[in-house]
């Protein structure tokens, strides 16, 4: 493969979990994505289903917390897994780095916002206090916020919610890293200034070129920025795609219910969000087959049993889906669920009609529990 | 801030007066003994006593009494006069202040630095045998009188009774300025006694907050930007899970600065803490106020003080 075609990060197989009181937590079985240079790739799942640690082990941050990681997570070919704690910590806030979820928990509560940002840069330049303090102000002037001068004398609690994401976006970009990953960057803010920080990652983005890993709950914000989208169940990429692909012609029943859940302003004010019945499963107890299957309403009885694997679509290979439901079938519950039509049953194609009344039997008692 | 630091002293300086009726009326309500008579001393003749008592105020009612030592206090700094010695307190108790601030801070300095050291690789390496040996030693050090600590240190350690002769006994002290060496070995028991069951203290109390700050989003966050882990824990970890320590620090030293009355007579120290034990032992009331008085001012500055480093300590609360 050349170099042009090497993809910033490929992650392969990326196994994860930590062993508990309660038993082992498989917190990533299996998860292979790639990210392209300055592209973006969405990750998108509920709470629990692993999308974090995702994020946190491609930093090498899960070490040290008992985690046994395998698999291989290629950052510019070089592997992340085999390199030394000292080297990935050059890496660590260098060219790879990080924003999280809520800025006021993440960024430290005693120290002013300069010295925050100041440090970051003095944590991979040799530069003097003076230098990374000039450098501190560049970047908060780069990620818009209003008198740099007076914010980094701030303690991040005199600062908004808006405004410390902004002071953390400013830490990340302190050494212009080639990806950064954000983990629900705007799920702690206000609607208002999510939209602010996500027009903000993406001027950035083309302004300084990086790639983004952008990892949400919320399809509807990562439909604006990723060209990619993976979607995460319980520890597992259920479907992956081009972002206009995974909108127009989703996979997975997983991932209908991510899209039926997003209000939209052209769907009828009275008909009803679709919620996904029941929880995401615990990551120490996986369901048997199909992760998904107790959740499903398609599911048959054999889901119970077959695990299926994430594969391409015949004839589209850049469109994964791990879904046991044959490709016609999906096409005819998608389009009717679009229509917004309840689809029927999926029919059995194999066992017959009395199989298809068990598959209705089973998935309503699982709907109840 | 000005206005709050004010309202503070303010509130200090009642509290000292307070203080100072109570230890007034204590000793009168509640007397051990007469005074005349124990200054008189055996077989006395009543006439002597009782010129005695007038000599000492005792013959004046007690209101008239009062208030002449609230105005001794606050008008001239007087204490009064012991009725053993007829020395001054104030004099007393300034002769005695340098011997209990040697041994004071000099402890406080052994059981901070211990106590953080201990605490903090405790805490990094939770679970390991090292932090349960830590905890354990602590676990005994907090559980141990200082008088018991103090007898067994003098046993194994001291030049004259010891077992192995290595630091200088009970009665060595010397002023800092008469002879400087002597000073500071003559205070390395009693420091190291003093200091251990408050390092032990530290050392669990820091571990806690260590532990507990570790494990915060920012710290995360200080690990993504590519710190070392050195700079991690003592930089960003310790900043926090310092308060808590810093904030006991004030008040133990404030309380200790009132005389350690223990480790004193256990060394033959001649700090406040023997003055007052002596003190007790002759029903000397002025002195026995006098120092009471001076733990209740070292006590209440100690608060304000820390309650202010707290406000630059975390700046969190300087506005609520």
């Amino acid at each position: 493969m050349s170099a042009a075609a090497e993809p910033l990060l490929r992650v392969e197989d990326l196994r994860v979990s930590f062993p508990t009181e309660d038993g082992v937590v498989h917190a990533l079985d299996g998860v292979s994505y790639e990210v392209a240079r300055g592209g973006t790739l969405g990750i998108v799942g509920e709470s629990g289903s692993g999308k974090t640690v995702c994020a946190l082990s491609t930093m090498g941050l899960t070490r040290g917390q008992g985690a046994e990681v395998s698999g291989r997570i290629l950052f510019q070919g070089r592997d992340l897994l085999a390199l030394s704690e000292r080297q990935l910590r050059s890496l660590r806030g260098g060219e790879i780095a990080m924003i999280f979820q809520d800025p006021l928990s993440a960024l430290h509560p005693l120290f002013k916002l300069g010295a925050q940002v100041a440090e970051a840069v003095r944590a991979h330049q040799h530069v003097s206090r003076a230098q990374a303090r000039a450098r501190a102000l560049e970047l908060l002037e780069l990620v818009a916020i209003p008198e740099p001068g007076q914010r980094a004398n701030a303690y991040p609690h005199e600062l908004s919610g808006g405004m410390r994401q902004r002071g953390m976006i400013a830490m990340a970009l302190a050494n212009e890293p080639k990806l950064l990953i954000a983990d629900e960057p705007t799920t702690a803010l206000d609607v208002t200034v999510q939209a602010q920080i996500l027009a903000l990652l993406a001027r950035l983005q083309r302004e300084l070129g990086m790639a983004i890993v952008i990892i949400t709950h919320d399809l509807a914000m990562v439909a604006e920025m990723a060209q990619q989208i993976a979607v995460m169940y319980a520890g597992r990429i259920v479907e992956k795609a081009p972002a206009e692909l995974l909108f127009s012609a989703p996979q997975h029943p997983y991932t209908w219910g991510l899209l039926r859940s997003i209000p939209t302003l052209e769907r009828p004010r009275d008909e009803r969000l679709a919620a996904i019945p029941g929880a995401p499963p615990s990551l120490i107890e996986r369901p048997s087959g199909c992760h998904f299957h107790p959740r499903c309403p398609y599911a048959r009885p054999a889901h119970a049993r077959i695990d299926p694997a994430l594969q391409p679509l015949a004839g589209r290979p850049q469109h994964s889906v791990a879904c046991l439901l044959e490709a016609p079938e999906r096409a005819r519950i998608w389009s009717e669920l679009r229509a917004g039509r309840t689809p029927a049953p999926a029919a059995e194609t194999a066992s017959g009609a009395k199989g298809s009344d068990e598959a209705a039997g089973l998935t309503a008692a699982q709907r109840r529990r | 801030m000005t206005r709050y630091i004010v309202r503070r002293l303010l509130w200090g300086a009642l509290l000292l007066v307070l203080v100072s009726a109570l230890t007034f009326l204590l000793f009168r309500i509640l007397p051990t003994g007469e005074p005349a008579r124990l200054r008189a001393g055996r077989n006395a003749s009543p006439g002597v006593v009782a010129a005695i008592r007038v000599d000492l105020g005792l013959n004046r009612s007690l209101g008239e009494q009062f208030w002449m030592y609230m105005k001794g206090i606050f008008l001239h700094l007087n204490l009064g006069y012991s009725y053993y010695s007829s020395a001054s307190v104030r004099g007393l108790i300034a002769d005695r202040l340098p011997a209990t601030i040697s041994l004071t801070v000099g402890a406080a300095a052994i059981w901070l630095l211990s106590g953080l050291a201990v605490g903090i690789l405790s805490a990094v390496r939770r679970g390991s045998k090292l932090d349960r040996a830590a905890m354990g030693t602590a676990l005994v050090l907090i559980s141990a009188p200082e008088y018991w600590l103090g007898l067994i240190a003098l046993y194994l350690l001291a030049a004259d009774i010891g077992r192995l002769r290595v630091f200088p006994g009970a009665g060595s002290y010397v002023g800092l300025t008469s002879d400087p060496w002597k000073w500071l070995t003559s205070l390395i028991l009693p420091w190291l006694v003093l200091a251990a069951g408050n390092a032990a203290v530290y050392a669990r109390l820091l571990r806690g907050s260590m532990i507990e700050t570790l494990q915060e989003d920012y710290i995360r966050t200080a690990r993504a930007k590519g710190l070392s882990e050195r700079r991690v824990v003592l930089r960003h970890g310790l900043r926090t899970a310092i308060n808590p320590v810093m904030t006991i620090l004030g008040l133990d030293i404030g309380v200790l600065l009132g005389g350690a009355v223990l480790v004193e007579t256990v060394f033959d120290i001649p700090g406040i803490g023997r003055l007052n034990y002596e003190a007790i032992a002759h029903s000397d009331f002025p002195i026995v106020q006098g120092t009471v008085l001076l733990a209740a001012l070292f006590i209440i500055v100690a608060n304000i003080v820390v309650d202010i480093a707290y406000a630059y300590l975390d700046p969190r609360v300087r506005f609520s």
